[in-house]
């Protein structure tokens, strides 16, 4: 089953409208939650006056930041530590009357259905008093009069630094040296389903049904929140729409099972606009790197210095782990003796950054891949040849965290497969040396990237397995189907193992915590090889239960081993029983009955680096300042594909998704008050079906021996490498270095009308 | 769920309008693709609606014995652009039609919705404003011709009284015959996007003599309401038709538009793209008046 393409097991369900999504589940009587947000970006509440909006007829509850705990909690979906040092930092109320960002949580209204609601809202008034709003990291991280939060001073979250050899000695030695500044923007995953859950009270506990990548970590930290025993609180995750890392945070859950608790335990309905999603759910990290780097006269990489001012925003969530992942990978895959990197990651007064698809890596390697082209364009070489000399081919590991390495390294054979596809060097030569207001040009960029979080953090998985009486598997987990397809590879690995077809697995898709095994969750692209490990060892044990069980009912096969494959015991060649009558026997048996259950919690201390290159083809029209994409390909190495058609989706959403960091997505702040001026999906510029082009993506397919069969991280890779490509093309086709991105008409007129290449009636008017 | 107070609906001009006398705070309602955003954002929250998308007699496109071009004001996108009528004679309205947002707005969306919404990035107005069309409005006892071009009084405020409906867009003869015209929609996406700026370009050229005969420039987004460039037109008008003329468009059209520096973009990167695009537009109507598709 493994390595073949075989249908979703969704498929259908999420096709004929069947899937059950949060809001298909709705309770018939349930009450609606409206979110009262600040129109300050940073201040305090000074009055609130909400007895109006209580006698509007309809509105059952009004709460305030006065009626909430008092404690603070943390949001991120990281396992919880049991060293108080590693726990994430808590700094958030459930709602407050402190204004951190434009949108801040203040006050939130129950009422009877959407319309009052919204209308109670409008008659909640509040007064402030304001203080000054910074959006910038690197002018809040000098202080502020007051700190966005008072423990941390001068508002720096965390700042982290390492160093390998050198910097300083190796510069003096390089031939040539460059520094050079990049910066990448806020932006948000645009899942298709926005936040939404319900919550109600059942014999005393707290139920929540949430649209979330992590209903274990949704559990604890409602548990946190509330201060309520955790053994009190039930998560259930049906089907969602896609959350990239954005429902990898624990968002409005809280306040949603304070409501419930407020009103009675009756149930209530909370469900965020796409603009309260931009600006009240989480973001990427907008990430500012000044980088350095030195060569020798072969073109040889002597040393490199990261300095990262990552800008968290108003609130800690995943914080620091973002700019600190982007130093991991400045340490990685490229050869060189002499290594430093600094990352601060500061508080503003702006919406918060979280967990987004790869995690600090699209931020670090657009900047480390621009870094690359603009060292190879300084040493006339060509940046393909550049890097190949200058990548570690084979095994290597990492100098600090162990026992992160590239167990295999296909690298090398990406690149060749990329080059040829292009045909990188027939299309540098042609692009060359052209004029014209059109311009064609190819560029590429590559990554490293990681397969689950440990040893920074821990792994653990559970699986749970029960032979049913037809012979078929139930198989539970607590790991999510979030749309990338793991219900359907955790089914095939399942088959695998177990020598069935996929038919005989029954995986269940809700979680729901008072009966899933434990698991964290959908991130870091750990899944298939953290939960497929504790797939595997429960498979494992399932058929050696199922074999065990075979031989008290064959006593004459002694000698013969026993197997199992495709509904069938088999002793030595020979069918000897069928699994349907081995399992009613185990259900039914006066003798000698007890059902075959199997179920492993797996604690992972593993981890391999899976790796991948992107090359592109450009055209720009640099009087209107657009590109387009002519052609463009992944090819990635992240060892044995699963399914390889789900890999193929896989790797097409991200390279939407890289396309759209390069060229359109960013979220504009308003200097004045942090808000978002285009936080909606009119005004910010997520590619439609018709700005996409082909996508081509290819694979190398190394078995890694880390991975339970043989594969490595695939979920978030595809959304690196494109925006540091398609700048690269650009730098090729015009001659100018965008070190920028999104590369908007205006950034590109900008840039094309300072290099000249826009003609005099153009300065004319600038 | 959309905060509406009341809803009429109506089959006839003369019932809408009197719902309207009847109901003075309500708003017309069609394809509801702009009126429903403004209530779901809350500036129209609690308004009462009278449809007319069931009033049969302002749908559809004809030619009229005079030659000109009559357009119910209920036609939607879709239906101008695969409208036999426009195709044959004004087919860059229809091109026009065809640009706004995706296809499901283009199935609800009306040609007189888009007028009276008054936005000035709407895509059909441009080219309207090129052809010179006539607006026809009804109160139920009589009506207004308006030229379009005094139909807009300001930023979202058009020129429609308590009362009246917006019945149908009148396209005479002597404005189309003989004119080739294209539409240059320049918004960051490819769908699913307002105009950052638009134009449409409008001319007659004599093939044989390669003299430029009359133009109409019009813009959106490049002032408070769609804007001709009459000074340019005006300049240009008997010039010869070469590359020396397709300069003097792109320069003229940066010296007369007054776009609005943004956070959406700057002014001066309008200008740029204002230049080009009325460039761009202009030269696709010289090789359409060749005879050539310009593509």
């Amino acid at each position: 089953m493994i390595g073949k393409s075989v249908p979703r097991v969704d498929a259908y369900e999420k096709v004929a409208g069947r899937a059950k999504f949060t809001d298909d589940l709705i309770l018939d009587n349930c009450l609606v939650a409206k979110i009262y947000h600040a129109a300050i970006g940073n201040g305090i509440v000074k009055s609130i006056d909400t007895s109006e909006a209580e006698a509007l007829e309809g509105v059952v509850k009004v709460v305030t930041f006065r009626d909430v705990p008092d404690h603070c909690y943390p949001t991120p979906g990281h396992p919880w530590s049991v060293e108080p040092a590693h726990q994430d930092v808590a700094d958030r109320n459930i709602l407050t009357g402190r204004i951190r960002y434009y949108g801040d949580d203040i006050a939130a209204v129950v009422a009877e259905d959407d319309v009052t609601a919204a209308r109670a809202l409008k008659l909640i008034r509040v007064e402030y008093e304001e203080y000054p709003v910074e959006i910038h990291p690197r002018k809040s991280m000098y202080g502020s009069n007051p700190p966005v939060h008072f423990d941390k001073k001068d508002n720096v979250l965390n700042r982290t630094n390492f160093f390998i050899g050198d910097v300083d000695e190796g510069l003096k030695n390089s031939a040539t040296v460059i520094r050079r500044s990049y910066k990448t923007p806020m932006v948000q995953h645009c899942h298709l389903e926005n936040p939404v859950s319900y919550a109600y009270m059942e014999k005393g506990r707290v139920v929540v049904v949430t649209s979330t990548q992590i209903p274990h970590i949704v559990r604890r930290v409602v548990g946190q929140a509330l201060g309520i025993p955790w053994g009190k609180v039930r998560v259930i995750k049906p089907y969602i729409g896609g959350g990239f890392g954005n429902k990898q945070d624990v968002l409005y859950e809280p306040l949603n099972a304070f409501l419930t608790m407020q009103v009675g335990g009756r149930p209530v309905k909370l469900e965020l606009t796409r603009e309260e999603t931009f600006c009240n759910t989480r973001t990427r990290h907008s990430i500012e790197y000044d980088l350095t780097a030195g060569v020798d006269q072969e073109g040889r990489l002597l040393a490199k210095d990261m300095k990262a001012y990552s800008n968290q925003g108003a609130y800690a969530s995943h914080g620091h782990a973002i700019a600190a992942n982007g130093l991991t990978a400045w340490r990685l895959q490229y050869a060189c003796p002499n290594i430093r990197g600094e990352a601060y990651t500061i508080y503003t007064n702006t919406p918060v950054g979280g967990a987004m698809r790869a995690y600090g890596i699209p931020e670090a390697a657009f900047a480390i891949e621009c870094l690359m082209d603009d060292i190879a364009a300084e040493i006339h070489m060509d940046p393909l040849e550049f890097r190949r000399k200058n990548l570690i081919s084979g095994y290597y590991e990492d100098a600090y965290l162990k026992p992160i390495a590239a167990n295999t390294n296909g690298i090398f054979q990406c690149l060749e497969k990329g080059e040829k596809y292009i045909r990188w060097k027939e299309k540098r030569e042609a692009y060359a040396s052209q004029t014209g207001y059109v311009r064609r040009g190819v560029g590429m960029s590559l990554f490293s990237y990681k397969t689950g979080v440990w040893p920074i953090s821990l792994e653990i998985a559970g699986a749970r397995m029960s032979l049913n009486q037809d012979g078929s598997v139930q198989l539970q987990l607590g790991a999510t189907e979030i749309g990338q397809g793991a219900d359907t590879v955790f089914t095939q690995m399942a088959a695998e193992t177990l020598h069935m077809g996929m038919d005989d697995i029954h995986i269940s898709t809700v979680q729901d915590t008072d009966v899933s095994p434990f698991d964290t969750g959908a991130y870091a692209s750990r899944q298939s090889f953290v939960t497929g490990t504790a797939v595997k060892q429960c498979a494992e044990l399932l058929l050696e239960k199922i074999l065990n069980y075979a031989k008290t009912l064959l006593p004459e096969e002694e000698t013969r081993e026993l197997s199992l494959d495709h509904g069938w015991i088999y002793a030595g060649d020979e069918q000897a029983l069928s699994l349907e009558a081995l399992a009613q026997e185990c259900y039914y048996s006066l003798t000698n009955s007890s059902v075959i259950t199997a179920e492993v919690s797996t604690q992972v201390k593993k981890n391999t680096i899976a790796t991948g290159c992107c090359f592109a083809e450009v055209e720009v029209d640099m009087k209107l300042g657009q590109i387009k994409i002519l052609d463009i390909v992944n090819v990635h190495d992240s060892g044995k594909l699963l399914n390889p058609q789900l890999a193929q989706m896989q790797v097409h959403g991200g390279m939407s998704m890289g396309m759209g960091y390069g060229l359109s997505e960013q979220i504009i702040l308003d200097e004045k008050t942090g808000r978002p001026l285009n936080g909606n999906l009119l005004d910010y510029k997520l590619m439609t079906a018709l700005d996409t082009p082909d996508l081509e993506a290819e694979f190398v397919e190394l078995e890694d021996p880390m991975g339970p069969y043989g594969n490595k991280a695939l979920g978030e890779p595809p959304a690196i490498p494109g925006a540091p490509a398609i700048r690269n093309a650009v730098l090729h086709a015009t001659g100018v270095a965008f070190n920028e991105i999104p590369l908007t008409p205006q950034r590109l007129i900008e840039g094309f009308t300072k290099a000249g290449l826009l003609g005099k009636e153009g300065e004319r008017h600038v | 769920m959309y905060d509406i107070e009341n809803y009429y609906n109506s089959g006839t001009i003369k019932e809408a309008v009197s719902l309207l006398k009847e109901h003075p705070d309500a708003r017309v309602i069609s394809g509801g693709s702009d009126v429903l955003i403004k209530i779901r954002e809350g500036k129209l929250a609690g308004t009462s609606l009278v449809c007319i998308r069931d009033i049969k007699e302002i749908k559809g496109v004809k030619k009229m014995d005079s030659g000109d071009i009559y357009i119910g004001a209920g036609t939607v996108f879709s239906h101008l652009t695969n409208d036999p009528v426009i195709r044959e004679n004004i087919p860059v309205l229809g091109e026009a039609a065809d640009q706004v947002g995706g296809p499901q707005i283009r199935n609800v969306g009306t040609i007189g919705g888009n007028i009276c919404n008054g936005a000035v990035s709407a895509d059909s107005v441009p080219s309207l404003f090129s052809y010179n069309a006539l607006l026809r409005t009804s109160d139920g006892a009589g009506g207004r011709t308006v030229p379009i071009r005094d139909f807009y009084l300001g930023p979202g405020r058009v020129d429609i009284q308590p009362g009246e409906i917006l019945t149908h867009i009148v396209i005479p003869e002597k404005e189309y015959r003989g004119y080739q015209g294209h539409y240059i929609k320049y918004s960051m996406r490819r769908a699913m996007d307002i105009a950052t700026l638009s134009c449409c370009v409008v001319s007659k050229i004599d093939p044989r003599k390669k003299i430029l005969e009359d133009i109409r420039i019009t813009f959106g987004v490049a002032a408070p309401v769609p804007f001709r460039c009459v000074k340019t037109e005006e300049a240009l008008k008997g010039a010869a038709v070469d590359e020396k003329l397709y300069q003097a468009v792109e320069e003229k059209v940066r010296q007369e538009i007054n776009p609005r520096n943004s956070w959406r973009a700057s002014r001066e990167f309008r200008l740029q793209i204002g230049g080009e695009i009325a460039r761009r537009a202009f030269v696709k109507t010289a090789e359409l008046a060749a005879g050539g598709d310009g593509r």
